[in-house]
């Protein structure tokens, strides 16, 4: 079971349950949903961004220990950050979560989800939240698909 | 020992694919219903065409086309004793029970069904039987209508009634539910259908590889299944309709096999059942799907049953035993297969944790993302069963979801 445990490490387990900042910005600036259709996954992102920088960040929806956790630890790592840094983080976070690369420094705790790497059928669970923060940037209407 | 009992472990020999490990564990497959393990038998005859006599079909005057014909037709003719239809002029070979579904709406559908015509499916129907109809209410301007089923898994047959009493062109309907495990009254639901003149579609996808099929006395109008869900090969349907509605339905697709006559004025089509054959079918796999069906024969789809329900209590009462879990589909009919949920673990992860331990499930919405709707749940873990699982194999799985909890501590 250690392998599995690479996996569902104590950070993602305590994210999973007890996610954090998660519940509705009542009118945020940014706005999107993320859905997984393979398992149904469904997670929404609510940004409030003031002179380019992300003032609050929050989500909501059900979905599985990764996804749950990825997207509680996206939203306190970008938290602050200029919406400049959004691009450059997930593709350092996909990298850590694709590749067998080393985890770069700067992405501190969003690291722990590095086991993902070994279960491919899980990257899109690893990603939905940031793929979801994207499309709120980008102010896509309808709900980005992992697929 | 009753008569039905069977030596599994002389048919798990049978499957190649069974004796493997996963992550170092003995695989234990309990993905049955998404696509079932193929025998040595089938494997053989496939290898058999392509090493022995492949050639195209139909339409050679070489020994080796013959030859090719004439296992292909051989086919049809078992699919035919198989479900016991009249005639092989009634047992059209498609890609997969999707595609006899689409060819129904699109040839029959097209030519019955008008604006503020009405389809009638149930609530737990794969999206297999879902999106032709919508696709055809599209077109068509023809409304698509619901019947309505109870919490444990079960159509409501009253509204079922009300709902045959709207201007129905065709009811389609799921024999064995693939999200919920639930075995509709097929002879009944058809019966209430034919009392109104309305034809009848029957998804057999679930139902064809757990239980004996005898469309004659069904009566349905439709029947449509994979060969990939009976030990056969992926690829490969079967529809199975009454003769004088496919004789009167226009073909499915245009092209070579399916004509008598081309010119570029007018084209005269072939007789059944090549009128819906259009192209070179999956030769080799059609022989497979043969081969398949010889095998189960042997075996017996009654002590299959036997064995596969005998697994289902089983596992019902095992998994019942855990606490949080909560199986979906609770229907006094049921075969073959248990569909829960986990308190505190979502079903993704359920499925990750139990590959690790070598057991195979499906997690998901098993494409009856309706049926998740339903019950309010994003997914399911789902573990279906196939005559070569064992009680020891229940086991595992149950072993293994302790490790689930363990791993979130629940």
């Amino acid at each position: 079971m250690n392998d599995l445990r690479d996996l569902y490490q104590e950070v993602i387990l305590d994210h999973n349950k007890r996610p954090r900042n998660f519940r509705i910005l009542p009118h945020p600036t940014h706005h999107a949903d993320g859905v997984n259709p393979l398992c149904g996954d469904r997670i929404s992102v609510y940004l409030d961004i003031e002179d380019e920088v992300i003032k609050d960040i929050t989500f909501q929806g059900a979905g599985c220990a990764i996804s749950s956790a990825s997207a509680s630890l996206m939203t306190e790592a970008l938290k602050g950050k200029p919406i400049a840094e959004v691009e450059h983080l997930f593709d350092a976070f996909h990298d850590v979560v694709t590749t067998d690369c080393e985890c770069p420094k700067g992405l501190g705790k969003l690291s722990v989800l590095a086991g993902v790497r070994d279960y491919p059928s899980r990257v899109k669970c690893a990603t939905l939240a940031w793929h979801a923060v994207r499309a709120a940037l980008e102010e896509h209407k309808e709900a980005v698909v992992t697929e | 020992m009753s008569t039905l009992e069977l030596d599994i472990a002389r048919i798990r020999a049978e499957f190649p694919i069974l004796r493997q490990r996963v992550h170092g564990k003995p695989l234990v497959y309990l993905d049955n219903a998404a696509s079932v393990q193929k025998p040595k038998a089938v494997i053989d005859a496939i290898t058999e065409c392509y090493t022995g006599y492949y050639a195209n079909i139909h339409r050679g005057v070489h020994l080796l086309s013959e030859r090719s014909t004439v296992a292909y037709e051989k086919t049809r003719e078992k699919v035919r004793a198989f479900l016991n239809a009249a005639s092989t002029q009634e047992i059209i070979f498609t890609r997969g029970t999707t595609e006899s579904i689409n060819l129904v709406a699109s040839s029959f559908g097209g030519q019955t069904v008008k604006a503020g015509d009405e389809i009638l499916i149930t609530g737990m129907e794969h999206h297999s039987n879902i999106v032709p109809w919508q696709l055809l209410c599209e077109r068509t301007g023809a409304k698509l209508k619901v019947v309505p089923f109870t919490d444990a898994g079960e159509l409501i047959l009253e509204e079922y009634e009300r709902l045959l009493d709207g201007p129905v062109k065709l009811v389609a309907f799921v024999h064995l539910s693939n999200a919920l495990g639930t075995l509709n009254p097929a002879r009944q639901l058809i019966e209430m259908a034919h009392a109104r003149g309305i034809p009848v579609l029957v998804d057999g996808a679930q139902s064809i590889p757990h239980l004996t099929v005898d469309v004659q006395a069904l009566d349905c109008e439709f029947y449509a299944f994979s060969a990939h869900k009976i030990y056969g090969p992926s690829g490969v349907g079967v529809l199975y309709g009454k003769k004088a509605l496919l004789e009167a339905m226009p073909p499915y697709q245009g092209g070579g096999d399916m004509i008598r006559l081309v010119t570029f004025e007018k084209t005269d089509y072939a007789d059944l059942p090549n009128k819906f054959e259009a192209g070179t079918p999956s030769i080799a796999d059609v022989i497979g799907l043969g081969s398949a069906l010889d095998w189960v024969n042997a075996i017996g789809l009654d002590a299959i049953a036997a064995h596969e329900h005998a697994l289902l209590d089983y596992a019902t009462v095992q998994l019942s035993e855990i606490p949080g879990l909560k199986i979906m589909g609770t229907a006094r009919d049921k075969a073959a297969l248990v569909a829960f949920t986990m308190q505190g673990a979502h079903p993704h992860d359920i499925g990750t944790i139990l590959d690790r331990e070598g057991v195979a499930i499906r997690a998901g919405h098993h494409c009856a993302q309706p049926v998740m709707q339903r019950y309010g749940v994003p997914a399911t873990a789902r573990a279906s069963f196939a005559v070569y699982n064992t009680r020891d194999e229940v086991d595992v799985l149950v072993a293994a979801l302790w490790k689930v909890k363990e791993m979130f501590e629940l």
